[in-house]
């Protein structure tokens, strides 16, 4: 029975590290209609600002996982305007092409500047092991991701479904030329939110050194995930990729521990079987334009 | 006529260029005393730090050694293949025939090595493999020679160890690939063989290193020791969420090749390490005194600590220059081979020698035990194994 638990609380810490990787994907996919698959490079950014930050320059942990995210939203703003405003009336396929070349580009960089080996962000004590409730084992630092996440999810809730600036999101994706009729600043809106996302991304990918290890083949070696949160999620909303999330990151902790054997293909067979039941993922709308 | 101009046009033209490439021919034939190596290494890629290593020890024996051999200049050539074998064989291919390399050299992984074996054979040339670890190797040519180690080599002796010394239950963990698997059934046939008993087997997919689940399935068995073998890089993840999940305080010792403990990586990987016993070829705190050399030479060059891939690169070029030596600078393939076996010497490691039945490396194992030494973190030699042969080949 505590194993089971212990397991539940993995999955659950595991899921809540993809959400928090995906959901930027989820933002510029889903509601901006922008295949980016760059997004692992914005994460793979935060991951070495945080190394840098603590590594080299002694920050702490915690004030330097605001910085990953501000960094990585930096980068995503700039790259933005010079660069993605350009796509976003062409083709998938352009879209595709391009961002694909910016991730090799993005490992090859990472590569020269800092070398291939994996790195490790010093985590300080507090965060280090486990301890014992109740007979489930809580390992501190996922814990840690567990709240960190759990919270950003709400706020991110409320934003997109509370506030003046979700709505006029909202109404940008709808239908921008009406947004901008009604006076709305749909560039603006957009840069703003692909930022966010790649904010969102820089913070998922400090976060998760620790769990899924930091190299300059980061964006590479997780995209398939990213993609699997977003399908199975489907790209409408927040709410989808997150429980899509949970789902997947208990049901590959659960597979890993129950059918080692199976290995990595739990994942793979949860996709397909949710994607032949709900092709729109699984709070997929129909597509409204 | 018009056609007919144009024809005579591109004759001449077509002409001038075969007289220019016929010179261009002509110009190399100069270059006899130049001995080429190639090396194909992984520069980029998840096995980078291996192609660096070796990159830099081979410059580092240069420096040291000089460039000229027998009266031949050493001419290094570097091609990077990524450690995927289709370039491994597009580079050996342009190595031979363009360049015309004399010694192809290198080759960070198993599917790598074995690309270019038929190519080794076809050109007769030797292949000098510096990294790649599966036993087969060696077999597949008669033009390889090894100045690694195999798996079989360092996993056979922890199997021994480990029973000798109170571990009787053991879970393995091993990443699911040719060199995983040779490092699992090595190790199981010899600790059982000794009265171990294997209590979980789990072998992790390559591209995930969340080892949480797996690692909690090893807490529930309960066993007295994990052996462990995964590529170097996520050696460190492992050593983390080793400790993470308490498997450390619940008494679970880790053991393996010492491939988990590469000294490359080895000081990030915090106090949790401390206490891994693993047994492998080199550790960078080898106590002889031509080990303390190269250390401190390769680190002032480099500014990092050499680990076991830079040493077997180091005694490769050392090999080839040796057998240029004994042949005095003639480069018949053949002859060459013949030259590289049964040679011994001095490696930082320890004494070496090449068999000359398998043209595998012979070489003493240590047992190492990670200890703290001015506060850096090592691989202490507590035991010696002496020249130890490839034990994946002594079955057929």
């Amino acid at each position: 029975m505590t194993s089971i638990l212990t397991n539940l609380f993995d999955g659950v810490a595991y899921g809540m590290l993809l959400f928090v990787l995906a959901c930027g994907l989820a933002v510029t996919l889903g509601l901006m209609n922008f295949v980016n698959l760059a997004h692992g490079a914005f994460a793979m950014a935060g991951g070495y600002v945080c190394m840098v930050l603590v590594n080299r320059m002694g920050w702490p942990f915690f004030a330097a996982l605001p910085l990953a995210f501000v960094s990585a939203a930096a980068i995503g703003i700039a790259l933005e305007r010079t660069l993605y405003r350009h796509l976003y009336a062409r083709s998938h396929l352009d879209q595709v092409l391009f961002t694909i070349g910016l991730t090799f580009m993005s490992v090859a960089a990472v590569d020269y500047i800092q070398g291939s080996s994996r790195v490790f962000i010093n985590l300080p004590a507090a965060l280090q092991g486990q301890f014992d409730l109740f007979g489930v084992g809580i390992g501190r630092y996922r814990l840690m991701i567990i709240v960190i996440c759990g919270l950003l999810t709400i706020g991110l809730q409320m934003v997109l479904a509370k506030t003046r600036f979700g709505s006029r999101l909202r109404a940008a994706v709808d239908d921008p030329r009406a947004a901008s009729g009604l006076g709305i600043n749909v560039p603006q809106v957009f840069a703003f939110t692909f930022a966010f996302g790649c904010g969102l991304a820089g913070l998922g990918g400090a976060l998760s050194a620790e769990i899924l290890g930091l190299d300059p083949y980061f964006p590479l070696k997780f995209m398939i995930y990213f993609l699997i949160v977003v399908t199975v999620g489907g790209s409408s909303s927040i709410t989808g990729p997150f429980l899509a999330s949970l789902l997947l990151g208990i049901g590959d902790v659960a597979g890993k521990y129950y059918v080692p054997k199976m290995g990595p293909f739990v994942i793979y067979t949860m996709m397909i079987v949710i994607l032949i039941w709900r092709p729109n993922g699984l709070f997929g709308r129909t597509a409204a334009r | 006529m018009f056609e007919r101009k144009l024809f005579t046009q591109t004759v001449s033209w077509a002409a001038a260029v075969a007289a220019i490439a016929g010179l261009a021919a002509v110009a190399p034939a100069k270059a006899e005393d130049t001995v080429k190596v190639g090396l194909i290494l992984p520069m980029t890629g998840g096995q980078a730090s291996t192609g660096k290593q070796i990159e830099n020890a081979i410059k580092l024996y240069m420096q040291q050694k000089g460039d000229t051999v027998a009266g031949k200049k050493i001419e290094i050539i570097v091609k990077d293949d990524a450690a995927i074998p289709d370039k491994t064989k597009t580079a050996a291919q342009e190595l031979i025939v363009n360049d015309k390399v004399n010694f192809i050299g290198g080759f960070g992984v198993t599917p790598a090595a074995l690309a270019a074996a038929p190519l080794a054979t076809q050109a007769k040339i030797p292949e000098v493999v510096m990294a790649a670890g599966t036993s087969i190797i060696t077999e597949r040519s008669p033009y390889i020679v090894r100045t690694s180690f195999t798996l079989a080599q360092s996993s056979t002796i922890i199997g021994d160890w480990a029973v000798k010394n109170g571990i009787k239950k053991v879970a393995t963990l091993t990443s699911d690939y040719a060199p995983g698997n040779d490092a699992l059934n090595f190790f199981k046939e010899h600790f059982t063989a000794g009265g171990g008993e294997v209590v979980e087997e789990v072998k992790t997919p390559l591209a995930n290193p969340d080892f949480a689940p797996f690692l909690q399935r090893m807490k529930d068995a309960k066993p007295d020791a994990i052996f462990v073998f995964v590529p170097a890089g996520q050696g460190g993840n492992f050593m983390k969420q080793y400790a993470e999940r308490g498997l450390d305080k619940a008494g679970i010792k880790v053991i393996g090749p010492g491939d988990v403990t590469d000294d490359d990586l080895l000081n990030n990987m915090g106090d949790a390490v401390l206490g891994t016993v693993t047994a492998h070829i080199y550790s960078a705190a080898h106590p002889s005194p031509m080990n303390k050399d190269f250390v401190a030479a390769y680190k002032k060059a480099f500014g990092t600590r050499p680990g076991f891939m830079a040493v077997s690169g180091y005694d490769g070029i050392h090999l080839i220059y040796e057998a240029l030596k004994k042949t005095n600078g003639d480069t018949d393939g053949t002859k060459l081979i013949e030259a590289m076996k049964g040679q011994k010497w001095e490696s930082p490691r320890g004494p070496i020698s090449i068999d000359p039945e398998t043209r595998d490396i012979i070489q003493n194992v240590y047992i190492r035990k990670v200890e703290k030494v001015d506060g850096e973190l090592y691989n202490v030699e507590f035991a010696t194994f002496e020249a130890v042969k490839d034990l994946g080949k002594t079955k057929k």
